[in-house]
């Protein structure tokens, strides 16, 4: 018995100081040279994203037509924003129901792309419908409204929400 | 163990400066910028870093960046490309893009954040050396936002370098910042007892152990101090004293499991073991595949045969037996499954990226026995970095599987659109060029009239500015005159008389109304002057789209079949790469399992001697006890 408790006592200790020697079997060199291979192919990967990004913008949306609607939150401002939905020129554009994490990403100064399209040269008008609902309580609907001029250059329109009924814009 | 350590300690500061850096992020309202802040705060770092790389690479094209609302920002946007990069493990690049900064004409507090951000990275990267040199470079003016962070960064580095009396000294001033609360107080206590001053660096964890906070971070340090010293303790011979610390260890948190486990060793050692009974029977209702449960399960039943409880204590040791025997069943599937590639399979399920807890959601799936032991095998850094590699790689992959289908659906549009122009464009053209050739007339003739009438401010010309009634006039004039030109009668000479004086009654006219006129004239030419701008900007307007129009499919084949060749030469690179990663993981999980199953067989003789001699003991005890009366 004095064996089994020197053992699992020996072994408590062991337990409890391990810094664990798991790479024994595959070397740290071997770890290390790996590791550093990934990097290489994430930097060409990137490489390729980045690329990639410009020519879908050149593609899909060239800056003489190109819109895009961006969704911020105001500093300070923490509210249970549910949804938004925006149309513009009365044709429904995109919608977005926020998860946990996008509400913390927007909360600590993030702006999110909601949407990039394309519209004509000219008077446009965007419409934002915002859901607000925290638990327990009943949604809040808040509307807004914004006209903006298309030109030459691509339209970047931030919708800035401070919490319901406070739905602002800037271009 | 120490560097481990002090590299966890590195990840968990690396995230305070990031946290701490928020009334910069707030700043950041450039909304491009603002998008891949978006993206990093969920931890999406690849499409972060992907969308500051686009906004950078357009920045340094533009011809005046000055402009640029990034122009304010770029030193913040490369530093937090640098953020990103090194949360994405990409610490070679970062430490590429960060030596630039140092190296370019910045000024000194940027560069020293620069150095900061390089000593960092080094750390990171098992080069203490290196980062010593580089945190010693650090001269001058340091933003205030990140104080601190070079001081236990420094303090840090002194540690691993073996300087433990400058850390020592720059831990004691750190202990008062509240973002160091607990962190400066234990590496103060682990300088100590390296530097040899071992009852000093209990004083100091001794105090980090009592901290009031609610922070999870703050309390888990609180929890590892106090375990730490109820381990030195246990070690040095002082079990009673160990008790002390290992009770102040919270029954919930992450080191809760080994800290009951040595407080029942602690008691036993004092031989109170109906003391350690308690946290023992605490634990051993817990997860069975955990170590200190399984050890547990034999300390129970041990401290109940010391107890001389022989009957509960082989009936625990029956317990702990079968749960061994199960465990071991468990394990035999796990390294099954890992041998069929199911454990790999299971790291990268997607449902799992959404939740924090994936590795401990992992461990409790019924279907999957691959992943019952991951929470231990986490618990080394290596395999952590294997699997994040391996699971980034695994993101790699589908990105470029998602992007050869983009690149099908952008080539199909713009054969689309080349059909749909093929029909539409030469009937515009055509139209276009009879537009632009009569444009092009009635502009020279605007020309004409502009320069006639600067002429006419110099040499007046009244016969330019008669009315068209007044030349028809002229004209029916001139015809009379040419009617009558041979007839010398005297009505003829009559005739004559009367055009002459209807010419000068007409030349009066005008001369005397020229000035009138001539303001006329130039208010027409100005009132046409809109319309000639209002037509230069549709025929601009149409030439953008027309170009436009071209440029929508024109000139994009070669850039798409270069991106074709790259994705698939990088796609062959991942694949490689995510195999020889895999065997790695799967070696790695394999030796794990199998060291843990050399224990549970060890454990398992245990138990089965300790048993047998527990129910021979029992049985003596009962047949020594004198017979009941009847």
């Amino acid at each position: 018995m004095k064996r089994l408790r020197k053992y699992v006592l020996f072994g408590g200790l062991l337990l409890l100081w391990a810094s664990t020697g798991m790479a024994d079997e595959v070397s740290r060199e071997q770890i290390k040279g790996l590791d550093e291979q990934v990097q290489d192919i994430k930097e060409d990967v990137l490489g390729i994203s980045a690329e990639l990004t410009q020519l879908e913008e050149k593609l899909l949306y060239p800056s003489n037509t190109q819109v895009s609607v961006f969704v911020s939150f105001d500093n300070g401002a923490n509210f249970p924003l549910d949804s938004l939905k925006i149309k513009i020129d009365g044709q429904d554009a995109s919608s977005h129901i926020y998860s946990y994490k996008e509400l913390g990403a927007l909360r600590a100064g993030g702006v999110q792309r909601l949407y990039t399209g394309n519209v004509s040269s000219g008077e446009h008008t965007l419409d934002v419908s915002m859901i607000s609902k925290a638990a327990g309580t009943s949604a809040i609907t808040d509307v807004g409204s914004y006209k903006f001029t298309k030109s030459v250059k691509p339209a970047l329109i931030e919708i800035h929400l401070g919490g319901p009924g406070s739905i602002g814009f800037r271009d | 163990m120490m560097r481990r350590y002090l590299c966890l300690l590195g990840l968990c500061c690396s995230s305070l400066a990031f946290a701490a850096d928020d009334p910069a992020r707030a700043r950041a309202r450039d909304l491009y910028l603002g998008e891949a802040y978006y993206r990093a705060y969920q931890g999406d770092y690849f499409d972060a870093i992907t969308r500051l790389d686009t906004e950078l690479a357009q920045f340094y094209r533009l011809d005046d960046p000055k402009l640029d609302p990034l122009h304010f920002r770029v030193n913040r946007a490369n530093f937090s490309v640098g953020d990103f990069e090194l949360s994405y493990r990409m610490h070679q690049r970062a430490g590429r893009a960060i030596k630039a900064i140092m190296q370019s004409s910045v000024d000194p507090a940027i560069r020293n954040e620069a150095a900061y951000r390089l000593a960092h990275i080094q750390v990171e990267t098992d080069d203490p050396r290196a980062a010593l040199e580089t945190i010693d470079s650090i001269k001058g003016p340091i933003p205030e936002n990140i104080r601190s962070d070079v001081l236990f960064l420094r303090a840090q580095i002194y540690m691993l370098t073996g300087k433990f009396t400058d850390a020592i000294e720059i831990l004691r001033d750190l202990r008062g910042d509240k973002k160091y609360d607990g962190f400066a107080g234990y590496n103060l206590g682990i300088a100590l007892i390296q530097s040899g001053r071992e009852q000093d660096g209990y004083e100091v964890l001794d105090k980090v152990g009592q901290i009031d906070s609610d922070d999870p971070g703050t309390l888990a340090i609180k929890d590892k101090a106090n375990l730490l010293l109820g381990n030195r303790l246990i070690a040095a011979g002082k079990p009673a004293l160990a008790k002390h610390f290992l009770d102040r260890v919270r029954l919930m948190g992450p080191y809760s499991n080994k800290a009951l486990l040595s407080d029942g060793w602690a008691n036993a050692a004092v031989g109170q073991y109906n003391r350690a009974l308690v946290p023992w029977n605490i634990l051993i209702k817990r997860n069975v595949t955990d170590r200190a449960v399984q050890e547990a399960l034999l300390g129970a039943p041990y401290a109940y045969s010391k107890l001389k409880l022989h009957g509960r204590a082989a009936v625990l040791y029956g317990n702990a037996l079968q749960q061994f025997t199960a465990e071991l069943d468990k394990l035999d599937a796990s390294l099954k499954s890992i041998r069929e590639g199911k454990f790999l399979k299971a790291l990268t399920r997607d449902e799992l990226k959404e939740d924090k807890d994936w590795v401990v959601k992992l461990r409790e799936l019924p279907d999957a026995p691959e992943t019952y032991y991951l929470l231990d095998l986490m618990a080394s850094n290596d395999f952590q970095e294997s699997l994040q590699n391996y699971v980034d790689l695994d993101d790699l992959r589908k990105r470029m599987q998602a992007w050869n289908t983009n690149l099908d659906a952008y080539q199909d549009i713009i054969s689309q659109r080349r059909q749909y122009y093929a029909g539409v464009l030469p009937g515009v053209d055509n139209r276009f060029r009879e537009l632009d050739s009569r444009m092009r007339l009635r502009l020279q003739q605007r020309q004409a009239l502009d320069d006639r009438l600067k002429n006419m401010l110099i040499s007046p010309r009244p016969d330019f500015l008669a009315t068209a009634d007044e030349r028809i006039v002229g004209q029916e004039l001139n015809g009379i005159e040419d009617q009558y030109k041979n007839d010398h009668s005297p009505a003829g000479d009559d005739v004559r008389r009367r055009i002459k004086r209807l010419r000068g009654l007409l030349l009066f006219r005008i001369r005397t109304t020229y000035d009138r006129r001539l303001t006329l004239a130039y208010k027409h030419l100005h009132q046409l002057d809109g319309s000639v701008a209002r037509l230069n900007e549709i025929y601009r307007s149409f030439v953008r789209n027309r170009q436009a129009a071209t440029l929508s499919y024109e000139g994009y084949d070669d850039e798409i079949r270069q991106l074709r060749n790259r994705i698939r030469d990088a796609k062959e690179k991942v694949d490689t790469l995510m195999a020889q990663q895999g065997d790695v993981l799967n070696t790695m999980a394999t030796d794990e399992l199998e060291k843990r199953r050399q224990r549970l067989e060890e454990y398992q003789v245990q138990a089965r001697f300790a048993m047998a001699e527990s129910y021979d003991r029992a049985t003596k005890k009962q047949m020594e006890q004198p017979p009941a009366k009847k």
